[in-house]
């Protein structure tokens, strides 16, 4: 038996398999196939200080290997999480992390406080969400945008702390730096990448909100580029995801630097896939002799 | 309610239309937790979503669970391409499925690739249901016969004239309401279909279940993209057709929300 956790943080998970936030509700919706505690840990549905109605649909158009979505952070709002998901996510769960978001530093430091007086193990901040004070665009696409959010966030939490990167940026090192100066523990990388969709009989987008973010194992190499290049950038542990649905990718994403990985859009396609993927990584682990997952992290030996 | 994921084999396929197919598996577990009106998620070799397809018939005592679909896009038309023996990547049962008051006169109302979820509620119900069946022209007519053999009695409608009532569904729906006594109407069909026979049943004060359709993602409830907007206890807010739907009380459903 090999030991598969990992130790992110100072948060052990049992294994490096996470379920994406967006992707797996708050934990409820596939018990009927496994249960939760199978999983290294989850991140749960983004959540922000209000309930949020979210995008009219169509909110999903499917792509080449990968898909793109549109739903707008449809949520009950963070009372709601604590008060009817939590006590039974932790009751069942392993690592539980709070996926938050906010279209301004009061709101995201609001959820976050409340949060901090909760039981969740780990709080992720989502950074990719628009920014209404500076006309929409996302906190995490500027190196300002990241360190206010972070910095601001940080004052308000002890519990650890990881900001997800988007990926829609020209240098993503630069902001994985901001974010780590201004005291994340951990970042998590990548959201969707933005895309589109057109209908040619209709000539109108899929998505009723005409763009959405790209997801899928079409994103993978983009994903493990980053992972690469932040891993040469930041000294916190990084959580790869993007495009991953197979045990080879999660070690490749290890490899180039993560110490765990999410998956979100493989479970749509196969709902086992991520206790695939923990099988799988096991027998790597068995066939080469690995003892601990961290003699893989960032080991990619690059030319 | 629980449902499964696994493969399936395919013991029966048969076409009954141009690009309309029948497939029944062999799916003991799924069959005895199956009910008229829920779905399945089907997987797609080489594609990453699942197509949603209705569950058309539940034989609980074989283990059997049936579906037809039409080709659309590339999924059906490389679901079209399996044959018996193949097996089917089957998600289900999932959502939330019609609900019949016992022996009460129903209706079934559906429309084109709308009709075959009706199917089970015909078997299940036989002569106290009656179907009303709208195609778009003799060419396209499916199923009806089987609503015939379950005891079920059929109006055909067709949109050209081309077999039985010529035109809407809504015309002999209006004619059934008026002369019967019934407890429910069940649709399934496109949208303004759907719209009209809610209006229809409104009128006449009868209440109304309808079968909706939105793109999906997960299929169990796991990731909101499927929403439609719904209003109940005068509060709007959007349901998810995996999983609070795919049926819906006709009053909780706000269109074009
Ligand atoms: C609850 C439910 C039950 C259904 N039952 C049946 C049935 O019994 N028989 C049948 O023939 N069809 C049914 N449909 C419609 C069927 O899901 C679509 O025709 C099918 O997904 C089209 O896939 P495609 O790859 O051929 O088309 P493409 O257009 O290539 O598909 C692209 C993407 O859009 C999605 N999509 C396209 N049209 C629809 C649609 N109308 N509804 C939902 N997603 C769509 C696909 O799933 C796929 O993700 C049902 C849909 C829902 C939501
Ligand atoms: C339907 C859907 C909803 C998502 N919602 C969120 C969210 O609320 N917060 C967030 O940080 N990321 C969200 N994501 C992004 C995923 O967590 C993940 O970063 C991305 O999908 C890449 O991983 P994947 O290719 O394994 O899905 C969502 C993704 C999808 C597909
Ligand atoms: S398809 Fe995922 S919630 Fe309905």
């Amino acid at each position: 038996m090999v030991d598969m956790s990992v130790k992110i943080a100072g948060v052990e998970f049992p294994n490096p398999v996470i379920a994406a936030s967006g992707t797996y509700g708050n934990g409820e919706c596939y018990t009927d196939l496994y249960p939760l505690s199978k999983l290294g840990g989850i991140s749960c549905k983004g959540m922000t200080i209000e309930p949020k109605l979210g995008n009219p649909p169509p909110r999903i158009a499917e792509s080449y290997s990968g898909i793109l979505n549109s739903v707008g952070l449809q949520n009950i709002g963070v009372h709601g999480f604590v008060e009817y998901y939590l006590p039974t996510l932790k009751e069942e769960g392993n690592v539980i992390i709070a996926n938050v978001a906010g279209a301004t530093i009061d709101d995201y430091v609001a959820a976050v406080e409340v949060l901090d007086a909760s039981d969740v193990d780990m709080i992720e901040l989502n950074i990719s969400c628009p920014n209404v004070k500076q006309g929409g665009a996302s906190w995490g696409i500027s190196c300002e945008g990241a360190a206010s959010v972070t910095s601001a966030v940080r004052r308000a939490t002890k519990k650890p702390l990881i900001v997800k990167l988007t990926p829609n940026v020209t240098d993503i090192t630069a902001i994985a730096k901001a974010a780590e100066a201004e005291g994340a523990d951990c970042i998590s990388l990548i959201n969707t990448l933005l895309g589109m969709r057109i209908d040619v009989k209709t000539r109108r987008p899929i998505l009723k909100n005409n763009v959405g973010g790209l997801s899928g194992p079409a994103v993978f190499p983009v994903a493990v580029r980053m992972v690469w290049q932040c891993h040469n950038a930041v000294n916190i542990p990084i959580i790869g995801m993007g495009g991953i649905s197979t045990a080879e990718d999660a070690i490749e994403m290890m490899l180039a630097g993560a110490s765990a990985v999410q998956m979100g859009t493989a479970i749509f396609t196969d709902p086992y896939s991520p206790l695939k993927v923990i099988d799988g990584i096991e027998e790597y682990m068995e066939e080469n002799g690995i003892k601990s997952l961290s003699e893989i992290v960032g080991q990619v030996k690059p030319w | 309610m629980s449902f499964f994921c696994g493969k399936y084999p395919i013991i029966e396929k048969r076409t009954l239309a141009k690009g309309i197919y029948s497939v029944v598996i062999d799916a003991p577990e799924l069959a005895d937790e199956a009910e008229a009106g829920q779905f399945a998620n089907i997987g797609v070799q080489g594609f990453t979503l699942r197509r949603p397809i209705s569950i058309c018939q539940i034989d609980k005592e074989h283990g059997t669970l049936r579906f037809v679909f039409e080709v659309r896009g590339k999924g059906t038309y490389a679901l079209a391409q399996l044959s018996e023996g193949d097996s089917l990547d089957v998600l289900g049962p999932l959502g939330r499925g019609f609900n019949i008051p016992e022996g009460k006169k129903i209706i079934v109302v559906g429309g084109g690739i709308g009709v075959p979820p009706l199917l089970e509620i015909s078997r299940e119900t036989s002569s106290m249901c009656t179907a009303i069946l709208g195609f778009r022209d003799y060419t396209r007519i499916i199923l009806n016969d089987e609503f015939e053999e379950f005891g079920t009695k059929t109006i055909l409608c067709t949109d050209d004239g081309s077999v039985g009532v010529h035109g809407l569904v809504t015309a002999p729906l209006e004619e059934e309401l008026k002369s019967g006594n019934y407890a429910l109407v069940c649709a399934c069909g496109p949208e303004p279909m759907i719209k009209a026979v809610i209006k229809t049943c409104e009128a006449h004060n009868v209440p109304c279940q309808v079968s909706l359709e939105q793109r999906m993602g997960c299929g169990v409830g796991a990731c909101v993209v499927c929403s439609c907007m719904t209003v109940r206890n005068g509060r709007e807010y959007y349901s998810r057709v995996c999983k609070d739907g795919p049926v819906f009380n006709a009053e909780e459903v706000r269109f074009n929300g």
